[in-house]
């Protein structure tokens, strides 16, 4: 039996509009094993990024409880879910958001030096996560010299330079064209056989999820489908 | 991670740039004022020592006691040697004698009597020495309003209100009645050469100047004087470095109880010049301050601005796995390397203006109308090793209490709500 990573339990998000409240997420529970390649699909607004925030640690809440890799992140400290953020966790976004100011090398490089790591391993560990995505000859280029795939795959190399066990990613592929999506996606697969880590999408492109093992259907915050799929 | 800030500071220009400039603005014009303060109102404190104080003044003790009697009779005696003594042992200082004296004049007529008399009180200095030291410090050729300098032994320059209110011309001669150190009565005649705007009204209705010398031989002084002024080379009073010199010389006479033996007093014991020196001081302090206050302000908003423009950066960072506290010190950080570099800058422009301006100054002469002994008529700064380091004061703390008020709002917004800037 694979090892549980992520228990959710009656997972409830509401959010204060004007007067009322907008509930994101309505009695979420979920669970996913390690090494999964899993995405929660549904339309805009269903609850897919709340989801992956709370299980990210950035968000908490309104009620229900989260254990990701046996800690609770509805209650750990500021300090406590940034280390597990840094430590085991890895995020991609739909706009690669790396940081501009710094080269290709030195936005992989920063999570690293947040684990105190030292100078020759950061460099070691860079330059691997480079090799995956295929970009170590950009090694010194900025943010803003990279093309669309290129950007997204460099963030793919920020999230993976840490070996993290779970990477989150939000709508990835929406900002690419198909070939670049396509190519995205394959490198993370190969990611995740290579080293087991498990890959956790939001998404509503059908690209994505015709390489998905399995696919939680969410609807107004509520799971309405859960589905393993063998591509 | 210092290395990874100063990266970013360098290469980001909007994150840098103008918070220098505003620092180095604020740090220059600290430094620029204080060094003008510094200077124009040290100017009027070297006023006070090139015309009564000295940077230093040797006095007999019982000399000191009384100093504001002129009293002759408790002369220093001896001061060839005591000066001798006094250049070899300080030769960072120069040193001159000087009597003051007392008495009257009187202004006889054709008919051979008096056609008005007056009291008088009178300065002895060195007016025939060949480098014109004297004559120079107290600023004598450019006070002149008639007449010229004396050029030989009984010739006087006289307070240009008096010589009117005597009516005295120029080639008159007076008589002058006074007392000597032993105490007995001595009467001199003096021809005026020229007459003075002293610049203070008391001085110009009744004040002579003479050549110590002739007043020597006239109040039976003969190697004695009333006091020897010491005055810095560089003729810029350091507070601390003369209370070392004032120090080992008192210390030569401690066990002392003779009251003839010479005391040392530096200018800021003499005439309440102690709280004008610390006026000065305070003014300068204020000035730090208030730039600290208004430069905070300045540098709050342009971080305010800053930060809001780089709350996207912050949800990434935090996604990165940075906590709230590491990034609000990495800006903390940020704020003091930028204003090290900044007070640099600063500081670099404002001394090189203090040098400027302390070497060639600004002349006021075609604004002020009479010259007088008192008033110079070149504004100078001065520099002081405290110019060094008082534009950092204002300098990093203002950026750093600026930078500090901004990034309160990265505590002030939940995780979620800086996390959010990175959605589309």
């Amino acid at each position: 039996m694979t090892e549980k990573i992520i228990s959710i339990e009656n997972l409830v998000k509401r959010f204060p509009v004007g007067e009322g409240e907008f509930t994101a997420l309505d009695n979420v529970n979920l669970s996913f094993e390690k090494g999964e390649f899993a995405g929660i699909v549904g339309p805009s607004g269903s609850g897919k990024t709340t989801l992956l925030n709370i299980l990210g640690s950035l968000d908490s809440p309104t009620e229900g409880k989260a254990i990701v890799m046996g800690k609770d992140v509805t209650n750990l400290s500021h300090k406590e879910s940034a280390w597990l953020r840094n430590m085991h966790i890895g995020f991609v976004f739909q706009v690669y958001n790396l940081l501009p100011v710094y080269t290709v090398f030195e936005n992989i490089e920063f999570s690293l030096i947040l684990q105190k790591r030292s100078a020759s391993e950061r460099r070691k560990a860079v330059m691997e996560a480079l090799d995956w995505v295929g970009l170590a000859d950009m090694a010194n280029k900025k943010p803003s010299k990279l093309s669309g795939g290129e950007g997204q795959r460099v963030a793919i190399a920020r999230a993976m330079v840490k070996r993290p066990e779970l990477v989150l990613a939000d709508e990835p592929t929406a900002n690419l064209d198909a070939m670049n999506a396509h190519a995205i996606i394959q490198t993370m697969k190969e990611l995740n056989k290579e080293l087991n880590t498990t890959f956790l999408f939001s998404t509503h492109d059908e690209k994505v999820m015709t390489y998905l093992d399995r696919m939680i259907h969410l609807e107004d915050g509520k799971v309405v489908k859960d589905e393993k799929v063998y591509c | 991670m210092i290395k990874f800030i100063f990266k970013a500071i360098i290469r980001d220009k909007n994150r840098s740039l103008l918070p220098v400039i505003i620092i180095s603005i604020g740090v220059f014009l600290t430094i620029a004022l204080s060094g003008y303060l510094s200077g124009v109102l040290g100017d009027m404190l070297d006023q006070t020592a090139k015309f009564d104080t000295g940077h230093v003044k040797v006095m007999s003790r019982a000399y000191a006691e009384n100093k504001d009697q002129m009293p002759n009779d408790l002369a220093l005696m001896g001061v060839g040697e005591l000066t001798e003594s006094l250049e070899r042992e300080y030769p960072n200082y120069i040193w001159v004698n000087r009597i003051r004296f007392g008495g009257l004049i009187d202004a006889p007529n054709s008919m051979g009597g008096s056609k008005g008399q007056g009291p008088a009180s009178g300065i002895a200095i060195d007016l025939f020495s060949s480098s014109g030291d004297e004559v120079n410090r107290m600023n004598i050729k450019n006070a002149l309003v008639d007449g010229a300098l004396p050029t030989k032994s009984m010739e006087i320059l006289i307070g240009h209100e008096f010589a009117k209110k005597m009516a005295l011309n120029i080639g008159d001669e007076i008589t002058y009645m006074g007392t000597t150190m032993n105490g007995s009565m001595c009467f001199g005649s003096f021809t005026i050469s020229g007459t003075l705007s002293f610049g203070v009204v008391a001085m110009d209705k009744g004040m002579i100047i003479a050549d110590i010398s002739d007043v020597r031989r006239l109040l039976d002084m003969d190697d004695a004087a009333g006091e020897i002024l010491g005055f810095s080379r560089d003729e810029h009073y350091y507070d601390e470095k003369v209370a070392l010199v004032e120090k080992a010389f008192n210390e030569k006479y401690l066990d002392s109880k003779d009251e003839f033996a010479p005391i040392m007093l530096r200018l800021k014991e003499q005439n309440n010049m102690g709280s004008y020196l610390d006026y000065v001081n305070s003014f300068s302090s204020l000035f730090v301050i208030i730039f600290v206050i208004v430069m905070s302000i300045v540098l709050w908003n342009t971080g305010l601005i800053g930060g809001l423009r780089r709350y996207k950066e912050f949800g990434i960072r935090l996604a990165l796995g940075e906590d709230k506290g590491h990034i609000f010190r990495s800006l903390i950080y940020e704020a003091t390397l930028i204003g090290i570099i900044g007070s640099i800058v600063g500081t670099l422009l404002g001394v090189i203006f203090t040098f400027y301006l302390q070497t060639h100054g600004i002349d006021i002469s075609d604004m002020t109308t009479d010259a007088t002994m008192m008033m110079s008529t070149v504004l100078r700064s001065k520099f002081t090793p405290k110019l060094l380091y008082i534009g950092f004061i204002p300098g990093v703390f203002a950026m750093v209490l600026g930078n500090m008020l901004s990034g309160l709002g990265i505590y002030k917004r939940e995780t979620a709500t800086l996390f959010k800037e990175l959605e589309v």
